[in-house]
């Protein structure tokens, strides 16, 4: 389109074909990748209408209003038969979620001991160390939960002969059993009160480092805020007049009965997310402790610190910063792998969902949920550790 | 102009080769897929000991397996014409929606919403059988519903896993139910100790008893807790080929009623009994109605046997699992095997 | 004070150093460094050592000093028949061994799968050893051809049909896009309307005299139709003393050749299979394993550098796509994914594929997922010079990717690939919730034959099935180790 004046000598760029022009290119490319995706898209959802129309299945949540009808295991909120399928896939989730918690909580304890175990000057603490992480990292985590599960179900007896602590504590092939407490009212005095302590123990901490940075003087801060934390609530406990009794497991006719059971699924789930895990944080964390210059460890030293507080003040501090990227990623894995509790029939969201799955046969909604709910535990996941990460990162002047 | 004219007539003729390239030929039945392919592909469990099991070289046997080797006898005079798809109770009926099987012969309960809502029809009763509860004998229980406060081992995704949250709340007993995934692992886990109770269909039961570490230890209770009706299915839509799996069953019944066996099969067919003779295909034309051969039932009796002789075969009183005819005696026996005439 | 040099001493060698104390050499001096060098260390000694030779004893004891190592049956394995305490059970293992490794594949057919391994180990060995030459042609017979060579093998069926099919397909449609392009490029008055007339004409005759008195259906009306038009445009030409044109001509031969093959396929000229087809229901054990373990590393490459190209590129919607793909697939368990594959896409599709297919497209989509960020890794490790040196060559955008920087990346990620194939290989594990038997899930299917249950059958399976997964993944991953330091070298010097 020339509207009729020459554009000046040198202006002119050299004439391409348009399809060789890159920004033209690139809307090309780009158009046509998303005329693909909308007819792949647009192609699956008529088929899958049609698909559904002909097995009569009714696509949308309406169904998860329905009654469930099947029973479930474990569940941290009261579930009857007569509940909803919504209600049931919940119950999945929250168990996934105590399995997730749990899991990592103990993952990290152990992963440092293994990690720290492997750098022992001690040779047999660090070979078995080295041999543990051999083991269990090369082998399918499928296979340690199924042995885990039936090496618990082997090693625990009858109902009928528990192994018992004190008459309070039961451990069974049903699981393990402990008294349940049984919140009377008055009881919300004594979670007030803890949650007080917890506040009240931290503001002191904040106020003896504060004291210290001022003063130099110190403060025996640990003992105080766990003295706080506990004593708050017993003290309310006394006060209230004891609200909480305990409901203890007596012998019945099959299994004990009354107390709280943890049952075998998840003891086993945990056990082989936790030893799988901890090998692979492990790893980790050596690599972590060994990313920390000899030299800090020895200007530690030449400052006369003590080796524990070497290791808390100066090496620690500087191995997290390595350590917290590939960490979350680690945990991340165990909140996905607690889905393999399908495999022992442990009630999490993927056994129970798949239940649901089963009986409505609302393949698209179920494994959207799956998806959704796993994808924003990642991302919560993601965000807090990114948050600590970015808490403890070196700040540079 | 006249080019653009020309070119979109030309377009159009194009286009309606292109659509007419597109129209699909009319669909084939059922059978004369069969035919075509030369099999029939049949849903079974993947492994339920005198239903249907693979040995360690892959041949399957039970009754279940045996239907549809009656059915490959029928349609093609030979047994082994027959594929074996073992499914997981999740997957059976998507499989068979979707016509990965022609058959589904896989122990399955016949209910009101499969019938509809799922797209199967369910064409007749080969097995009658009931939900019960099996127990370690060293727990001294004479009945199910002193079972209050138990541990139940259960399959998901079958009938059974409803009907027993039913049985528990009907009754107003407690329970602590224990899910699995598959019936070997509900087996394992109740063998390990994790329940009291494992409980499956009682042909199931028997079944599965056999498979534990000490099968003398355990019982059943005499409760059958829910009505299970077992058959095979097929896809709706189709009702030449579900009328050949009906009859099918019916002329193995027929064939018991009439005393016709393997055995005696030759003597049968000089027999001048009207009945026997218009059965076995000798008079009339009944084979070719169903969209098969006269002799039809000589070939599912040649090969198979009657159904009594499946029965004993697979899960009668002289084999591992040791199940009485019960219910399903023939009716003039007290059961409730019933064919219609063939005639 | 003065000395003189006669009644000074000075040394005028190097003293030998003494010998250090007897206490800190040899084995009781390495000892006392590494074992007992305080009263804690040695309270950790004792109790380390006492674990491993717990833990080992029993194994050792199990697996072989009680182990049965004949039998028929459960009863020689059962403590009461024998009249000891007895260990693994390894004649279920023999009995079973067939069942653990290839499944119910027929038996008179398990040379196939054995000689899929040769072949395998053939293409692999060469492959892994950094110092046998020719790595490209390797990589392309073992990426390429060796996939064709195990389907065939494995699966078995028919070897021509199934390409003919393809061919006549692909045959037709260009046949058509060919004739397309001559009515575009004909001039104005090269066509009058009754020879366009004459051509539609001649296509509607022939599609319906395939379609309704031949009888074909699909593509092959369409392949007839085309090679109708084709001849009548041809005459028509001839009639009008034009010039050949290359692009009619083109489109004849296509559609001729689209016909022919066509026709082949349904006369069954070629219908007779090479290998009898064994179905994938029929496959188990390891065979599944290595299958599915194989297949998903293979397949996860050419997806993984797509999408990890398409995270670097600069176009917003590829990238957004190809991390919206990365990250969901990564934010989920491998079991939804297999979920998806298993319950979800049979919905998408119109016909429901083989179980073990839809199994095979779950993994790959996870693993390419998984390899997309692997190789973002190696690309990123890539100086920038390296694509400025490309640009400045000229080369375009797949050269300078295919030809400079590919080649270097993916080098870099063979040990990430290698731990991506370990982890793939344990993950398979998993398909046996979806009702694939694998050798975790024949195992469990074994557990459960009446004929060998008893309280050991148990132990011994995982016995078996854990030294089976060790030896492969503890094999893998020092191979990984040793190319990352033979890489490391490399990049040092």
């Amino acid at each position: 389109m020339t509207d009729g004046t020459l554009p000046a000598r040198g202006d002119v760029a050299p004439k391409v074909a348009f399809f060789n022009d890159p920004k033209v290119r690139s809307l090309i490319f780009q158009a046509l990748a998303l005329a693909l995706l909308i007819f792949v898209i647009y192609t699956a959802i008529s088929n899958a209408v049609t698909n559904l129309t002909n097995q009569r299945i009714a696509a949308g949540f309406g169904f998860l209003d329905q009654t469930a009808g099947f029973g479930i295991s474990q569940t941290l909120i009261p579930w009857a038969e007569s509940m909803s399928y919504g209600r049931a896939f919940v119950i999945g989730l929250l168990n996934t979620l105590l399995v997730a918690v749990v899991g990592i909580f103990l993952a990290t304890i152990l992963g440092f001991v293994v990690g720290v175990a492997r750098l022992s000057p001690n040779w047999v603490i660090s070979k078995i160390a080295y041999w543990y992480v051999e083991i269990i990292r090369n082998l399918p985590l499928l296979f340690q939960i199924l042995f885990w599960y039936l090496a618990v179900l082997a090693a625990m007896p009858a109902p009928r002969n528990s192994y018992s602590l004190f008459g309070l504590f039961f451990a069974n092939q049903r699981g393990i059993t402990a008294p349940r407490p049984v919140f009377e009212a008055g009881a919300i005095w004594i979670g007030a009160a803890l949650v007080l302590g917890i506040v009240a123990a931290f503001v002191v901490r904040s106020w003896a480092y504060r004291r210290q940075a001022e003063t130099g003087e110190q403060f025996p801060v640990v003992p105080t805020m766990w003295g706080i934390i506990i004593g708050l609530p017993v003290l309310a406990y006394l006060a209230t007049g004891m609200p909480i009794s305990f409901n203890y497991a007596e012998q019945g006719r099959f299994n004990l009965t009354g107390g709280m059971t943890i049952i075998p699924e998840f003891v086993a789930l945990v056990i082989a997310l936790v030893a799988y895990t901890a090998a692979f944080i492990g790893e980790i964390v050596r690599a972590g402790i060994q990313a920390v210059s000899h030299g800090q460890t020895e200007a530690g030293r030449s400052l006369g610190l003590a080796e524990g507080r070497i290791l808390n003040l100066i090496v620690i501090p500087q191995a997290l910063r390595v350590i917290i990227p590939p960490l979350t990623s680690q945990y991340l894995n165990l909140a996905k792998n607690s889905s393999l509790a399908v495999g022992i029939g442990y009630p999490d969201m993927v056994s129970v969902g798949g239940t649901i799955l089963n009986q409505t046969g609302q393949a698209i909604e179920i494994i959207a949920m799956w998806m959704g709910c796993y994808l924003t535990i990642s991302i919560v996941t993601s965000i807090f550790m990114n948050w600590y990460n970015e808490r403890i990162a070196l700040v540079e002047r | 102009m006249k080019r653009i004219v020309s070119t979109i007539a030309l377009g159009a003729a194009m286009s309606f080769g292109a659509t007419m390239a597109l129209a699909q030929t009319p669909g084939r039945t059922t059978l004369q897929n069969i035919q075509a392919k030369g099999f029939i592909q049949c849903g079974v469990t993947q492994g339920l000991a005198g239903f249907s099991m693979p040995d360690s070289a892959g041949n399957w046997t039970g009754m279940d397996v045996d239907f549809c080797r009656a059915l490959a006898a029928a349609v093609f005079n030979d047994p082994s014409k027959v594929r074996f798809s073992p499914l997981s109770a999740k997957d059976r009926f998507t499989a068979l929606q979707s016509g990965e099987i022609d058959v589904l012969s896989r122990n399955t309960t016949w209910t009101l919403q499969r019938d509809t809502s799922l797209g199967l029809n369910f064409s007749v009763i080969n097995y009658y059988d009931g939900q019960g509860f099996m127990v370690r004998k060293s727990l001294n229980v004479k009945s199910a519903r002193e079972l209050s406060g138990a541990s139940v081992c259960v399959q998901t995704g079958t009938t059974t896993e409803l009907n027993v949250a039913d049985f528990f709340r009907a009754n107003n007993l407690k329970y602590e139910p224990v899910v699995f995934a598959t019936a070997d692992e509900t087996v394992k886990a109740y063998d390990a100790g994790r329940c009291d109770v494992f409980t499956t269909d009682a042909s199931g039961l028997y079944a599965e008893r056999v498979k534990l570490q000490r099968p003398d230890d355990h019982m059943v209770l005499p409760e059958i807790i829910s009505k299970e009706p077992l058959g095979p299915a097929v896809r709706h839509g189709d009702d030449q080929w579900m009328d050949i799996v009906k009859w099918t069953h019916f002329a193995m019944v027929t064939a018991e009623e009439l005393n016709i066996s393997k055995a005696n099969l030759d003597q049968m067919l000089q027999s001048t009994n009207p009945e026997i003779r218009r059965v076995l295909g000798i008079e009339g034309n009944n084979g070719e109605a169903l969209g098969l051969t006269k002799d039809w039932v000589v070939r599912i009796v040649r090969h198979v046997g009657n159904y009594s002789e499946v029965f004993d075969r697979n899960v009668g009183p002289t084999t591992r699992l040791g199940i009485a005819r019960g219910l399903n005696a023939l009716w003039n026996k007290g059961g409730l095997q019933y064919a219609p005439p063939i005639r | 004070m003065t000395t003189t040099a006669s009644d000074s001493f000075i040394r005028s060698e190097l003293i030998q150093p003494a010998p250090p104390p007897a206490n800190l050499v040899g084995p009781w001096g390495w000892a006392r460094a590494n074992l007992f060098s305080s009263p804690l260390q040695i309270v950790l000694t004792l109790f380390g050592a006492y674990i491993a030779y717990k833990l080992i004893w029993t194994f050792v004891d199990f697996t072989i000093i009680r182990a049965v190592w004949t039998g028929a049956d459960r009863d020689a394995c059962l403590d009461e028949k024998v009249g000891r305490s007895v260990g693994a059970c390894w004649p279920f293992i023999w009995a079973k061994f067939g069942q653990f490794m290839y499944g119910f594949y027929p038996v008179e057919h398990r040379w196939r799968v054995n000689l899929t391994y040769i072949v395998a180990l053939a293409l692999l060995l060469p492959l892994l050893i950094p110092s046998v030459p020719r790595k490209a042609l390797n990589a392309i017979l073992f990426f390429g051809v060796f996939p064709i060579l195990a389907f065939i093998l494995l699966h078995g069926g028919s070897i021509i049909n199934p390409w003919l099919s393809v061919i006549a397909w692909l045959g037709t449609v260009a046949a058509f896009g060919l004739l397309i392009v001559h009515f575009v490029g004909l001039s104005e008055k090269a066509l009058n309307q009754t020879a366009y007339g004459a051509i539609a004409l001649a296509m509607v005759v022939g599609g319906a005299v395939a379609w309704r008195v031949l009888g074909l259906g699909g593509m092959e009306v369409l392949a007839v139709a085309v090679l109708f038009g084709t001849i009548a445009a041809l005459a028509i030409g001839a009639m009008e003393n034009r010039p050949l044109d290359v692009w009619l001509v083109g489109g004849g031969i296509a559609a001729f050749g689209a016909f022919v093959a066509f026709a082949l396929v349904r006369l069954g000229v070629f219908n007779a299979p090479a290998l009898p087809v064994i179905e994938t229901r029929q496959w188990g054990g390891l065979l599944v394993t290595l299958v599915v373990a194989t297949t998903g590393i293979v397949a996860a490459l050419p997806i993984g550098v797509a999408l990890a190209l398409g995270r670097r590129s600069k176009m917003p919607i590829i990238r957004f796509l190809s991390v919206g793909m990365i990250e969901l697939v990564r934010g989920v368990p491998l079991i939804t994914v297999l979920f998806f594959a298993t319950y979800m896409l049979p919905l998408f599709l119109e016909r429901s594929p083989d179980a073990m297919l839809r199994v095979l497209v779950g993994v790959s989509l996870f693993s390419g997922a998984y390899m997309a960020e692997t190789i973002r890794g190696g690309l990123q490790a890539i100086p920038k010079g390296q694509f400025e040196g490309a640009m400045a060559l000229g080369l375009n955008y797949p050269r300078m990717m295919g030809l400079i920087v590919m080649p270097q990346a993916l080098k870099l990620v063979i040990p990430g690939i290698v731990n991506a194939f370990i982890g793939l290989f344990k993950d398979t594990t998993l398909v046996s919730i979806v009702a694939i038997f694998d050798l975790l899930g024949g195992l469990r299917a074994g557990f459960t034959d009446p004929q060998w249950a008893s309280p050991v059958t148990l132990y011994t399976g995982f016995a078996f099935a854990g030294i089976i997964y060790f030896a492969f993944c503890y094999f893998m991953s020092r191979y990984s180790i040793f190319v990352e330091k033979r890489l490391n070298t490399g990049r040092r010097r």
